[in-house]
């Protein structure tokens, strides 16, 4: 049984190895291109904490929000519904494999002609994006709903809403949660492309306009920052995944205990 | 009251099977099926492996509509499952939902029939008192044993106040002697609740023991071969009852019944491998 402290080093050592190797390589680095280490976190001190974060951060975070949101609700809702109609889905599932196979960044031409260069494009770009593995996820999940329940469902008489409810959300929560983890990814991509196409404002713009104005180290503060933007955001999602699923690592536990 | 005078006192039909078959495609696995049964009695329907007791039982309960004949329950044909009827399904650790505690699981059928919150789980809670489980509520079925899961789904049978419960062999994936724990509970819930069951097993000594009539199914496609009246002495006792001359002979009239009719009926002997699964032997 580890304790939470060797647990937490065990976590970082690696981290910390590697930013010590950058340090020591870059320390007398005079290239234009690789800024000292130490250069680059005196200049994301001045910048990243904490003038940027309402600029440059907040609407960055926002918009993959919204747009996360829209994936969630959307591919959900999407899923659900062609994950218990066969016929439906038998139908759809060749423009489903077409579309999913184009990749939606290619969309943003005709995106930015639609919609503009503003927020609504880029919200739009991270929902359609992140939609996908959502979508195909919870199709799944849904399909995977156990036949006994199906009879307990007719027998016990349940109303459509307390099927969907009590028996088929959450038969497909595991998989719609792995689909929704692999949306967050690629969310934050779609949101780094959009912002450097787009208006002024956010991460990604930051780092392109930065780098347009020869500001390295300035640019390599707005890598750093989006990294650990994800690895907060990534954080963030797995505790609202145990919270959600908590029956389901439970019951993995017991049955891993039980087995062995 | 002993089962002979309920049989014959309150002897209204609450179950009436007419000409029932039902073929899957051109391969008939039930034909011509007519059976009764009373209100409070227990039935047994006993069969073996692949005789289309899961069938029937789905054609009982609604959950499948058979090709041919007609189930009627309290007056009205079946369509899909009655409201005064419950089914406790043979698989109980699927039957369950893995994601709700013990106590909702009970509740949530009455939730679907519009019981208000306060009291589904009242109801909830009084039935898994019934069981033996007050102190389970909240748990998670996947934290209990296989004995106490099957308890939580004849609980939440119970909680839905049924005139009659459907079993499709609901012991048969418990030990000896849970098993036993559980006969003894559903003969004692048949009997305080003055409920209906029937119940579907493979297991000779399970049906002479737990019933007031056994339904022997056999043959290929299955038909009723003999409808068994048990008129042994209440309360059953797991050692005395099965220690009594007359289940001796009752078991070994039942096994003869699932073995011979087919041959009696001049079936091909290849029949005879589908019902090898009991011992050989205990018929002679």
């Amino acid at each position: 049984m580890k304790s939470l402290r060797s647990k937490v080093l065990w976590e970082i050592w690696l981290p910390v190895l590697l930013l010590v190797i950058w340090w020591f390589a870059s320390a007398n680095s005079s290239s234009f291109y690789f800024p000292p280490l130490a250069t680059i976190l005196s200049e994301f001190k001045a910048l990243w904490i904490f003038q940027n974060v309402p600029t440059e951060i907040m609407p960055s975070v926002a918009r993959l929000a919204a747009g996360f949101a829209i994936a969630i609700v959307g591919g959900g809702a999407l899923g659900l519904l062609l994950g218990s109609v066969r016929a439906v889905e038998e139908a759809v599932r060749p423009i489903i494999e077409f579309l999913r196979a184009t990749p939606g960044v290619a969309m943003l031409p005709i995106m930015m002609l639609l919609l503009g260069i503003g927020t609504p494009m880029k919200i739009a770009i991270i929902a359609l994006v992140s939609a996908w593995p959502v979508l195909l996820n919870t199709i799944d999940g849904v399909r995977s709903v156990e036949p006994v329940l199906r009879d307990v469902s007719k027998s016990y008489r349940l109303s459509s809403w307390d099927r969907i409810r009590y028996i088929i959300l959450p038969t497909a929560m595991p998989q719609v949660f792995a689909g929704a983890r692999t949306a967050l990814a690629i969310g934050v991509v779609a949101m780094v492309i959009s912002e450097m196409v787009g208006t002024p404002g956010g991460i990604g713009y930051f780092i392109l306009n930065s780098q347009r104005e020869f500001n390295i180290p300035a640019m390599w503060t707005g890598i750093v920052a989006l990294g650990i933007v994800g690895y907060l955001l990534n954080k963030l999602f797995g505790l609202v995944e145990n919270r959600v699923l908590s029956w389901h690592k439970g019951m993995m536990a017991h049955h891993e205990g039980g087995g062995s | 009251m002993n089962e002979t005078d309920d049989r014959t006192a309150a002897n209204s039909t609450v179950l009436e099977v007419t000409g029932l078959g039902h073929s899957y495609g051109k391969h008939t696995v039930l034909q011509g099926l007519d059976f009764t049964v009373a209100k409070g009695e227990f039935l047994c329907i006993v069969g073996p492996s692949g005789a289309g007791k899961t069938t029937l039982l789905q054609c009982l309960t609604g959950l499948r509509k058979p090709t041919e004949g007609l189930v009627v329950f309290e007056g009205e044909a079946v369509r899909d499952t009655p409201r005064g009827m419950a089914v406790v399904f043979q698989d109980y650790s699927r039957s369950l939902m893995p994601w709700l505690r013990v106590i909702d699981n009970v509740a949530l059928p009455l939730r679907s029939a519009g019981v208000p919150k306060g009291e589904r789980l009242d109801q909830a809670r009084a039935a898994l008192a019934e069981v033996g489980l007050a102190d389970s509520t909240h748990a998670y079925p996947w934290q209990l044993s296989g004995g106490m899961q099957q308890r939580v789904a004849i609980a939440r049978a119970l909680a839905f106040r049924p005139h009659a419960i459907v079993m499709d062999e609901p012991f048969a994936s418990v030990d000896a002697q849970t098993r036993a724990d559980l006969e003894d509970l559903v003969i004692r819930l048949k009997e305080r609740l003055g409920i209906t069951v029937v119940l579907v097993t493979h297991d000779i000594d399970e049906a002479v023991y737990l019933a007031d009539t056994v339904l022997v199914l056999s043959g290929k496609p299955a038909s009723v071969a003999a409808l068994i009246p048990v008129d042994l002495p209440a309360p059953r006792d797991q050692l005395a009852t099965k220690a009594l001359p007359a289940f001796a002979e009752l078991r070994s009239r039942v096994y003869t019944l699932i073995r011979t009719p087919a041959a009696a009926a001049a079936e091909p002997p290849a029949d005879e491998s589908e019902v090898a699964p009991v011992s050989a032997g205990a018929g002679a």
